[in-house]
């Protein structure tokens, strides 16, 4: 170890200045750097409230002049867009049944010691490894023999269950003190009562991440939508927007309206329950 | 008695959906890679034979997709770095101040993430548009002619992957800054007192105690560009002349546009298979760092 000279106070001064001036300075990039990353969002929802000459105007203005509605009530009166929404909640809603089904299987290998609960729980690491294009063809095939093509079950079923969230339940609900299941079940509680009314809410942190990456997921799924559902009445969402891209090449402000009740939603989920979003994203890093 | 069957009650749902739809394709897969199956199989099963390898050999024959191999390549090569070095940058930043202000934009960065693909490809598209675009309307300020951002096969590769990258950078910048929390002060504060400038402190400390998490992003970032699929999907269908078709998009268009399964499994088992080396690659390397 080297032993430098004692600076005097007032060069530990400057630097500090120097150094909170660098701060103010990143500030002001990374600032900047938000805007712009950013401002794809901001031209959306401006786009989706201008009329249609002024979305193809040149050169374009940033601030719609005449704001109007139209385009989204044109979604849901010309358009079918009130019917994908309701597939898309749809298959939301049956990507929360898949979460409960996940969470009982890592309550199983948190707490119970069983035959094959090793190479189950192999088979389950396994799972994450798989690429979505190798299991693309054969999924359809096999939905396709079950008569679910063309159903929104077909749908929502394909990612119903993933290895990684079994995983995350495994890891969070090993946490959980054997003593207090062994209590309740001194006191009577089922097996199945024990894990509704003790884990389930035990496991709330790792619950409240996984319900709002579900949420997620489900509502901004493409490929087995584009996949499974043949029939313009299964769209979701996001096949009916594609669609849109294909129709209506001239219509920029009824695209950035479709585009913006795709995203509208999520961005408040996102605002909302932003700690437990962050959270789940910074754990896949556990993966 | 009863006790036993317990844990199973538990676990069988989802083992049975994720055997179904995340085991049992794989075999079904490298099965009908062997066979000349397609659309006419629906009517009659008798329709399908067994070629033996031939999927194979004709794969490797085909030059569309040794075009889409390629395009894959290009992107992994250049993508990865790109995402990886600039998150990493944004997360250092970020992660400079405590502040409010600070923590408020990381919310910024993280939003192309979470949104959805086909929504975001249409906003683009729109910028990218040659009539009409934001894009071209701003460099011709600067006076920069008319931009083909998606009708010129290089400068297409450039404005889809750009998409991605601007997609991709979120998710990662949240890794890293979660990893950031595990630096110890002390270390910097150390480093300070013996004198250590900024960038030295983050290249001799910050960095290589974040060395696992890089190694990390790296890898899934690979995977993820070996896999790349949704950004030219919407933005380009693969176009102009295949310049951004995808290995993803080309087992796409093969098995669901002209309905060869059994030519696209035998693609998709290859790409399965070139992902797998190459994460194993990467693997080793890791390991042999730690060696020394």
């Amino acid at each position: 170890m080297t032993t430098r000279p004692v600076r005097s106070g007032k060069s530990d001064r400057s630097i500090a200045a120097r150094s909170r001036a660098l701060t103010l300075w990143i500030g002001v990039g990374l600032g900047i750097g938000a805007l712009i990353t950013a401002f794809p969002f901001i031209w959306m929802l401006a786009t989706s409230l201008k009329p249609q000459r002024e979305s193809t105007d040149y050169p374009p203005t940033i601030l719609p002049q005449e704001p109007t509605l139209e385009w989204y009530a044109h979604l849901f009166t010309e358009l079918d867009f009130g019917r994908y929404l309701a597939n898309t909640i749809i298959v939301v809603l049956i990507g929360f049944i898949g979460l409960l089904l996940m969470a009982m299987a890592g309550y199983a290998f948190a707490k119970f010691d069983f035959r094959g609960r090793k190479w189950m729980f192999f088979l389950v690491l396994a799972t994450m490894m798989i690429p979505v294009q190798v299991t693309m063809i054969p999924t359809y095939l096999i939905l396709n023999g079950m008569k679910l093509t063309n159903t929104l079950v077909g749908i929502a079923l394909p990612t119903l269950v993933s290895g990684f969230s079994i995983f995350l339940f495994r890891q969070f609900m090993t946490t959980i003190p054997s003593e207090m299941l062994e209590a309740a079940r001194l006191d009577g509680a089922g097996e199945f009562r024990t894990f509704w009314q003790i884990v389930l809410p035990m496991s709330r942190p790792i619950l409240a991440v996984q319900v709002v990456l579900t949420f997620i997921s489900g509502w901004n799924s493409f490929l087995w939508p584009l996949i499974i559902a043949s029939d313009q009445k299964l769209y979701t969402l996001s096949v009916g927007l594609a669609l849109l891209n294909q129709q209506l090449a001239v219509n920029p402000s009824l695209q950035m309206a479709a585009a913006s009740v795709m995203v509208i939603p999520i961005l408040i989920v996102f605002i909302v329950f932003q700690r437990y979003v962050m959270q789940g994203f910074a754990l896949s890093g556990l993966k | 008695m009863r006790n036993r069957l317990i844990p199973y009650l538990f676990v069988s749902p989802a083992m049975l959906l994720l055997l179904t739809f995340g085991i049992f394709p794989i075999f079904v897969a490298a099965v009908i890679s062997t066979t000349n199956m397609n659309i006419s199989a629906f009517a009659n099963w008798g329709n399908v034979d067994f070629i033996g390898i031939d999927n194979y050999t004709r794969l490797f024959a085909d030059k569309d997709f040794w075009q889409a191999i390629g395009n894959t390549g290009l992107f992994a090569v250049v993508g990865v770095p790109a995402i990886v070095v600039l998150s990493l940058a944004v997360a250092l930043l970020l992660n400079r101040s405590q502040k409010r202000f600070f923590r408020s934009l990381r919310a910024f960065y993280f939003i192309p993430a979470i949104t959805a693909i086909v929504a975001v490809s249409l906003v683009w598209s729109y910028l990218y548009n040659t009539q009409f675009g934001l894009l071209n309307y701003l460099l011709s300020l600067v006076g920069v002619d008319q931009v083909q951002w998606l009708s010129d096969p290089w400068l297409a590769k450039f404005s889809v992957g750009l998409v991605a990258v601007w997609r991709g950078t979120g998710l990662n910048i949240i890794i890293f800054l979660a990893a950031l929390q595990g630096v110890p002060k002390e270390y910097l504060e150390a480093a300070s007192l013996d004198g250590a400038g900024e960038w030295k402190k983050t290249f001799s400390i910050t960095i290589p105690l974040l060395r696992f998490a890089i190694f990390f992003v790296s890898v899934t970032t690979t995977i993820a560009w070996l896999q790349f699929f949704d950004e030219p999907f919407v933005l380009t269908d693969g176009g102009p002349l295949g310049a951004t078709t995808s290995a993803s998009i080309f087992l796409y268009k093969e098995g669901f546009r002209l309905n060869q399964f059994g030519y696209a499994s035998a693609g998709s088992i290859v790409l399965f298979a070139i992902i797998a080396v190459v994460t194993l690659v990467q693997l080793r390397l890791r390991r042999a760092d730690d060696d020394y």
